[in-house]
């Protein structure tokens, strides 16, 4: 060879063409079970358990008795709930990360109403005044950096996470002025004598209407994202905005219908956990679902049924470590480190489904 | 009584730690890595630390025996060394392997708040050690150590020499950031990666090299906000979740400082008072609460005011928040 000079690095990165989707999910399936290795690694070293007894205790947790399998789902719907909320703007590259203060505005007004309004309308229509307010509330929370977006292009990043620390405060002022008893600074169990605005039970089980609830948004979301109008059009601004003008879609326009729809599902997840579950609120009413949901959302590649998954995933990790925690008496913020080993695990695969290394063949052949 | 000088002094005390976070930020988004893990990075930063300090001192028979410079030193090099590789791991994921940034950072501080209240709530049953909390006192003594003259000098004392070491180290460090950024070659190298990665890298700038660099220099220096806010402001004495939502304002301090580590020292005083304000509300308990979103919502305000003006020097980097790969256009 002329130009021995010219060295080859040992392997180099390209983009692939077509990923066929059993290979996607392959190396996906691969990176959670290399993460729960390295988890089971990390809490050997902590507890000095076995890492069969580890997940045993994981799994126990999660699924142990018929209480906790209900308690499961209801996370599960939850997290799905709020995660369903912002994958249209994901969807569309707009990152909401506020999600956490549009369900605790929607939980808000619903509160608002169950402790105004109760006892004073039928609480058939109390319920529907509840479910408005708390997707108005919602929507109009994220409606407000979308409309600066819109017209400024003001970074939605920063803006949406700002928001979410004026609603937390928001609810902190009237956990305070509504708060019962007096001096706790909380606002006790809404219309516990009267159960004016509790939203109605299916049976014995407390949470199935909040499943049923969210399994049909589920539906609904998958169709609008994938069949409708609207979906076309989140996922061409998404793509690219200049497509989009060129092709004549109002940009702004789905902007701003994208985060009204947006805020208002978080509006509704807030009105679930207050008039469905908690019946009470508190600034941590949402929990880091807002957050967490992020995640979900962008692991499931936007999609509403996967989404179903990969919820799962983050839940059944949560409950299954805290579980852990209990068992070896540790901190309960064990699950928080758990989940971060995993996500950075599944994070770090999307570069092998989307890019490939080729290394540099052998040269035995050149004599 | 209310004491312009009592408040100045709070004030600053409240405003370091979002100063070093502020500052580590500036650094990472001037790369285009915006860096939401932040809030992590400090709170592994401070653990980091506290586990340090918590062996040496666990390792010493009294307290009369610690050695100045061991017991300052070990808690700064355990600190970098954590938040250094809490940066690693976001640059690793965001540069390496082009994962999204907000994911990415997201994750991040889960796992570092994760991280920080579990070895808070556990560090003495996991080292075995023999003591009812982690109360840090003889390290924190040392780090807490203030200027000659800070009793004697009256009220010029109280304001300007009262402070521990890390307090002026943040200062100090944010002034050199300022001038880096602006008045060096590498400075403006580090701010083009950050507007246009593909100009900078036809340019020849090593684009992954520089956001490596930065981005991991910016965690070390968040991490001490961290380290500052256990050791100094908390005396030594950890706290599950004591650290609260200050990561998230020092995020905020670099929008309120328009991306300018020297506007950022100012900007951390005002924050630090707008974030102790509440307390010096007359009234209901609950009024205060509403005070306490003051921060959050200049920041908005100055969030827009920015954007609406649309000065080019006032912006953020063009391309925050986006991964770069050469071939990807």
């Amino acid at each position: 060879m002329s130009n021995k000079k010219v060295r080859e690095p040992l392997f180099h990165v390209a983009k692939r063409g077509y990923v066929p989707k059993y290979k996607s999910w392959a190396i996906r399936l691969g990176s959670i079970i290399a993460a729960l290795i390295v988890c089971a690694v990390v809490t050997m070293l902590l507890t000095g358990e076995n890492p069969i007894s580890v997940y045993k205790t994981m799994f126990e947790g999660a699924f142990g008795t018929e209480r906790k399998i209900w308690k499961l789902l209801q996370s599960l719907a939850m997290l799905l709930c709020v995660s369903l909320a912002i994958t249209p703007a994901f969807k569309m590259r707009f990152w909401n990360i506020g999600g956490e203060g549009q369900v605790l505005i929607g939980g808000l007004a619903t509160a608002a109403c169950m402790i105004l309004l109760g006892g004073k309308v039928p609480n058939a229509l109390l319920i529907i005044i509840m479910l408005v307010a708390s997707i108005i509330a919602g929507a109009v929370w994220a409606l407000i950096p979308a409309v600066f977006k819109a017209r400024f292009n003001t970074n939605e990043t920063l803006f949406t996470l700002m928001m979410n620390y004026v609603a937390i405060q928001i609810v902190s002022y009237f956990c305070m002025y509504w708060e019962n008893p007096k001096g706790s600074g909380k606002i006790g169990v809404i219309n516990s004598n009267t159960m004016d605005g509790w939203l109605p039970t299916i049976g014995k089980y407390d949470y199935l209407l909040n499943i049923i609830i969210v399994l049909v948004i589920t539906i609904a979301m998958y169709v609008y994202l994938k069949y409708s109008k609207h979906g076309y059009e989140i996922s061409v601004v998404g793509e690219s905005e200049n497509t989009a003008r060129y092709i004549g879609i109002n940009v702004k326009k789905v902007i701003m219908r994208t985060l009204f729809l947006s805020g208002a599902i978080c509006g509704i997840a807030g009105f679930l956990l207050v008039g469905g579950t908690d019946h009470t609120i508190s600034s941590t009413t949402a929990d880091g679902r807002g957050f967490t949901a992020i995640m979900v959302s962008w692991l499931a590649k936007f999609n509403p049924i996967y989404m179903i998954l990969t919820s799962f995933l983050l839940v059944f990790l949560d409950a299954g470590a805290s579980q852990i925690s209990m068992v070896f008496n540790l901190n309960e913020s064990f699950s928080d480190i758990i989940t971060g080993i995993i996500l950075f695990f599944i994070i770090g695969s999307e570069f092998f489904i989307n890019y490939e290394l080729k290394f540099r063949k052998s040269k035995k052949e050149v004599k | 009584m209310f004491s312009l000088i009592t408040f100045l002094h709070r004030a600053i005390m409240q405003g370091i730690p979002l100063l070093f976070g502020s500052t580590g930020e500036i650094m990472t988004e001037k790369s285009g890595n915006l860096n939401l893990g932040i809030p992590g990075v400090m709170y592994i930063g401070g653990m980091s630390g506290v586990i340090g300090a918590f062996l040496y001192e666990n390792s010493l028979s009294s307290p009369s025996d610690a050695v100045g410079f061991l017991a300052v030193m070990i808690p700064l090099l355990c600190c970098a060394l954590g938040s250094l590789l809490a940066g690693l791991i976001y640059c690793f994921l965001t540069v390496t392997l082009r994962a999204n940034q907000n994911v990415t950072g997201l994750a991040l501080t889960t796992f570092g708040t994760g991280f920080g209240n579990f070895f808070g709530g556990s560090l003495i049953k996991l080292t075995g050690a023999d003591v009812p909390s982690v109360a840090l006192t003889t390290t924190s003594n040392f780090f807490r150590t203030t200027l000659p003259g800070a009793e004697t000098t009256g009220w010029f004392g109280k304001l300007f020499l009262s402070y521990g070491f890390l307090a002026y180290a943040a200062v100090i460090i944010a002034i050199i950031c300022s001038y880096f950024l602006n008045h060096t070659r590498h400075g403006l190298n580090l701010r083009a990666v950050g507007e246009n990665p593909a100009t900078a890298d036809a340019a020849g700038i090593n684009v992954n090299r520089a956001k490596y660099l930065s981005t991991c220099i910016g965690s070390v220096i968040a991490g001490f906000g961290g380290l500052y806010y256990v050791m100094d402001y908390a005396n030594g004495v950890w706290s599950n979740d004591g650290f609260g939502d200050r990561g998230w304002l020092a995020i905020a301090l670099v929008i309120f400082a328009i991306w300018r580590p020297n506007l950022s020292i100012l900007g951390s005083i005002v924050f630090g008072g707008l974030y102790i304000v509440y307390l010096y509300v007359p009234g209901a308990l609950r009024t205060q609460e509403l005070y306490k979103m003051i921060p959050y919502v200049v920041t908005i305000v100055v969030l827009i005011l920015v954007s609406v003006r649309d000065k080019k020097e006032n912006q953020g980097p063009a391309s925050l928040g986006l991964s770069y790969f050469r071939e990807d256009r």
